[in-house]
């Protein structure tokens, strides 16, 4: 019959052409170092929070309360903190804490935001309502509206992620919102119109994978964000309860031996650092990838010009 | 020759960019004589605009390389240094474009603009300039002139804007004039007021004007010689009477004829040429046009066909266009010419 | 449903089509932002289209020219309910578009589609051209999804595209292919007319040849009514059995093709041809340069519209608005000058 025909030649043209463009992903892929980094950078953490713990042979809560801060030796790769407990292990345990508050808050402000930011660009009235929620929320120093819902909800892991998300969930909507209304005014939204579709269809099948690019950066880097604001309410007392470990606690742990034991303050810290900047230059290579006008500058070549135009 | 205003000689541009090396004009020769309009037509992407531009050496350095030359008053524009260059950009040889919105300062009037090149060049005083500046703007027909010198580009209408830029342009009497789809912004019935303008505009200050178009139409209202692109390479260079009474290479034939005409036959399909033109990182080895003429064989694939001089005025880049003018002339009447 | 005579002034032939669709009275006006200090003010309004009617006869090409401003583009999009129109009717099948709503009106636009100017952001980038030419028929429920794909691929070859064009993206087509991607859009629900807003404007000459010689084989292939949207002259004639010239809003004339061409009536239409530069060598004719610009539709001129421009403007012209009127056979024309 004829139309099989056309469908198997039609799976050959699909199988070619997905191969064809896997391949051009894979070199923007790896042609993009700061992707790379971030990716190897963030793959590590996630294996050290979700592997770590069952490598490590102390439990985080375990006390020996004759090795108190111990500096770093052969038993304790880390050192121990101030009540004996292995920081290693802690440091492994408070990276699972910190990433899965930092991962769901990125989860859940896109997708709150998303859809705020949607509908906000598609029905004039609900933009001026939720954009004034919005400005109002942003208009709060972020650590403070956090404090403040902390207070007032208690101390709980659940309640941070909630807290954070409620603070960074504007930023989402305000991103989409701006990257929506561009799409809306594009041609094929009004020929979407002019072929009968509806509002939910336009606005969930046509505009919202036009803002997935922008909308997967800023997730990332409220990721990493997040990760330094939760260590921030912790460290001051009004994040994940102790004694269970987080980055944040195990400093706010070291801040009061940070004369007589260093390596409290210097480990947790560092990961903090790392973990941000690995989450950053994901973000950063993420946009250069899915940004199809982004033109890579190669330094080779100015080079050869210039060295031509030296001889001429 | 004194009357040569500008020769070009075996011009080639090339770009690095990273998908690699381009060369989007490649080898294009053609000159302009003193008070001449030379048009100069392609479809978007044969180099017109990108020659253009070279000939003011407008590129970023260092991301472009030039070869050839270009002989402006006895000089080569392309060994000039950066002083030289600037200071024959809009003194000597100005340039206007297509959108006069985004190439006038939208923060500063009007008057200003045309002021400031005239201070820039001229060493005049500023009420000198200004008064010189209305005076061009009379010049350029824009009504009560004083008034408009004092308002911001954004005021004025697309056709006053054109004029406006018109007169920025000739702030310092250029000899030479480069106009890159000045009318395509345009509706028709203010393309013919710039077009009678810029013809009124030759013939009174005596420049030469190499005037950029994809509109067969307005060159043939305009312009008194054609260079015909395509691909980065000159197909064709005519008078307009040659160009459209007895065009030698298929590609201008095929251009001419897929126009609807305003007394053509409307039932007919109109001529067209086939496929597209391809990018300039997958130019074909022999001539460029190959792949899309009727008339292209082994040769023409194999490799690129010469100039030949057919007139003193006619020019053609082809393997086969006397084999095509003879057939041609079997079928239709023949054009005599002296 | 009613039947409309026209004559062929060339041929003296006598054709009777059928209306597909007749606009009444059509307005637009888009009400300006006023300023807050202006809260006293009356409200003013951007006349974009004022009282324009005309109809489209089955199996014809309609064509709307002027320049830009004049309230063509708007007309075309008042007609799907793109923009909702401030006053008129478009009567179809019986039925005034303008008052349909929900499934009446999908109904509606799976019978008219619409073809757009620009060829570049009229196709969703992230959508391969298989999912954006299937999305019209999930729309309106046609087809399982095997079938869909085969009505695609039908399509496809209809406007000369290829197979395996079914899974690229539009980044990689040029300004012509995108071109006929759009058409196929428009022509995958089999609809009987086509709303094209200068559909060949963006693109090279070559290329325009092509996609007009494609129209008319297309408009043969599946019996297609065309409302032709453009500024060029010479497009228009070509592919136009009837014409509208429209100026600041208004329709001033309205002739069957070759009647407009050979005898252009009103003041406005004769300068526009003269305008249009002519591709031939010695065609340096007497042109008609209308001075100044267009005004502006905010406050249009009293009278008729045209008289601030117009080289036979008459004091009349200034206080009374012309009403259209037919000359000859099918020639209308709204002009004092030809009062008698």
């Amino acid at each position: 019959m004829e139309n099989i025909g056309s469908t198997l030649t039609l799976s050959e043209a699909r199988k070619k052409l997905k191969k064809e463009q896997q391949q051009l992903l894979k070199k923007r892929f790896f042609s993009n170092y700061s992707m790379v980094i971030g990716l190897v950078i963030v793959i590590f953490l996630m294996l050290l929070s979700f592997v770590g713990p069952y490598l490590t042979s102390y439990g985080p809560l375990d006390l020996e309360v004759n090795n108190r801060l111990q500096a770093p030796n052969a038993d304790h790769l880390l050192g121990t903190d101030n009540f004996g407990r292995d920081l290693l292990t802690r440091i492994v345990y408070g990276a699972r804490a910190s990433i899965s508050v930092g991962l769901s808050i990125a989860i859940i402000t896109s997708i709150i935001g998303l859809a705020i930011g949607l509908y906000a660009s598609y029905y004039k009235r609900l933009d001026q309502i939720l954009m004034r929620i919005c400005d109002g929320l942003m208009a709060i120093p972020g650590i403070l509206l956090a404090i403040a819902l902390m207070a007032a909800l208690g101390p709980k892991v659940e309640n941070v992620i909630i807290a954070l998300s409620i603070v960074f969930t504007p930023y989402v909507a305000r991103i989409v919102r701006s990257a929506a209304l561009v799409v809306r005014e594009q041609t094929y939204i009004e020929a979407m119109k002019a072929q009968g579709a509806s509002s939910t269809r336009i606005i969930w099948l046509h505009v919202a994978p036009n803002v997935l690019s922008p909308l997967i950066v800023q997730a990332t880097f409220i990721f990493a964000d997040s990760i330094i604001t939760e260590a921030a309410l912790s460290f001051l007392g009004a994040g994940i309860p102790a004694p269970a470990p987080s980055w944040g606690n195990i400093l706010y742990d070291g801040k009061l031996v940070i004369f007589n034991a260093w390596w409290m303050t210097v480990f947790p810290g560092l990961l903090i650092i790392i973990a941000v900047i690995g989450l950053n230059s994901m973000g950063d290579g993420l946009r250069d990838i899915m940004d199809p006008h982004y033109k890579k500058v190669t330094k080779k070549r100015s080079k050869a010009v210039k060295g031509k135009e030296e001889v001429a | 020759m004194s009357d040569v205003l500008l020769d070009i000689k075996n011009l080639k541009t090339h770009f690095y960019t990273e998908t690699g090396h381009v060369t989007a004009v490649n080898g294009v020769s053609f000159n302009v004589k003193k008070g001449e309009i030379v048009g100069v037509v392609g479809e978007s992407g044969c180099g017109k605009s990108v020659m253009s531009q070279t000939i003011l050496r407008l590129f970023e350095e260092g991301t472009v390389e030039y070869e050839g030359e270009i002989n402006f008053n006895g000089r080569n524009l392309l060994k000039l240094n950066k002083r030289q260059i600037n200071k024959v950009r809009g003194n000597d040889i100005s340039m206007i474009f297509q959108d006069p919105l985004s190439t006038l300062n939208p923060v500063h009037t009007v008057g200003r603009q045309i002021a400031e090149s005239i201070i820039l060049h001229q060493n005049a005083s500023k009420k000198e300039a200004e008064e010189k500046a209305i005076e061009l703007l009379r010049l350029v027909g824009i009504p009560s002139p004083e008034k408009r010198a004092k308002e911001y580009p954004h005021n004025l209408s697309g056709g006053m804007r054109q004029r406006a830029m018109i007169a920025v342009a000739l702030a310092c009497r250029p000899k030479l004039l480069i106009a890159d789809e000045p009318t395509t912004a345009l509706d028709v019935t203010i393309q013919a007021q710039i077009l009678d303008l810029m013809n009124n505009l030759n013939e009174e200050l005596d420049m030469g004007i190499i005037f950029i178009t994809h509109d067969l139409g307005v060159v043939a209202d305009l312009c008194s010689r054609v260079v015909v692109m395509y691909l980065g390479e000159i197909v064709e260079e005519a008078s307009i009477e040659e160009l459209f009474d007895r065009p030698l290479h298929p590609y201008t034939q095929g251009l001419i004829k897929s126009i609807p005409q305003l007394d053509g036959d409307r039932s007919a399909m109109l001529h067209t040429i086939e496929g597209t033109v391809p990018p300039l990182t997958r130019v074909p080895k022999g001539c460029r046009f190959a792949a899309r003429c009727p008339f292209a064989d082994e040769k023409c694939v194999a490799s690129a066909p010469p100039v030949t001089e057919y007139t003193a005025t006619q020019k053609v880049k082809c393997w086969h266009f006397e084999k095509i003018l003879k057939n041609q002339e079997g079928i239709a009447d023949v054009h005599t010419y002296s | 449903m009613s039947t409309l005579t026209l004559e062929s002034s060339n041929e003296q032939k006598i054709e009777s089509k059928e209306t597909l669709l007749e606009i009444k009275n059509v307005k637009k006006f888009f009400p300006v932002k006023k300023s807050l200090l202006q809260f006293n003010k009356e409200q003013t309004y951007v006349q974009a289209v004022n009282d324009v009617s005309f109809s489209i006869l089955k199996g014809e090409t309609y064509g709307l020219v002027g320049e830009s401003g004049c309230g063509k583009s708007t007309t075309g999009r008042t007609l799907l309910k793109l923009i909702e129109p401030t006053e008129g009717e478009a009567i179809y099948n019986g039925k005034d578009i303008f008052k349909l709503s929900g499934q009446e009106l999908r109904k509606v636009r799976q019978d008219i589609q619409m073809v757009f100017q620009d060829p570049y952001s009229s196709l969703n980038p992230r959508k391969r051209i298989g999912k954006t030419l299937e999305e019209p028929l999930v729309i309106h429920n046609i087809g399982t999804p095997k079938e869909r794909t085969e009505i695609v691929m039908e399509i496809l070859s209809k406007v000369g595209l290829q197979l395996e064009h079914y899974f690229r993206y539009p980044h990689e087509f040029s300004g012509g292919q995108r071109q006929r991607i759009g058409l196929a859009r428009a022509l995958i629900l089999n609809p009987k007319l086509l709303i094209m807003d200068e559909p060949v404007s963006a693109l090279d000459v070559s290329i325009q040849s092509q996609i007009l010689n494609l129209l008319k084989t297309l408009q043969s292939d599946f019996d297609l009514s065309y409302l032709f949207i453009s500024h060029d002259m010479s497009v228009i004639r070509h592919v136009s059995d009837r014409i509208g010239v429209m100026y600041l809003g208004k329709l001033v004339e309205e002739a069957p093709t070759d009647e407009l061409f050979a005898n252009p009536l009103h003041p406005y239409t004769q300068a526009l041809l003269s305008a249009v530069p002519v591709p031939k060598s010695g065609a340096k004719k007497e042109r008609i340069i209308l001075e100044g610009e267009l005004p502006s539709p905010m406050n249009p001129p009293s009278g008729c519209v045209f008289h601030t421009r117009c080289p036979f403007a008459m004091d009349r012209c200034k206080m009374e608005v012309p009403m259209k009127k037919e000359i000859a056979n099918g020639h209308h024309i709204a002009c004092h000058l030809y009062d008698k």
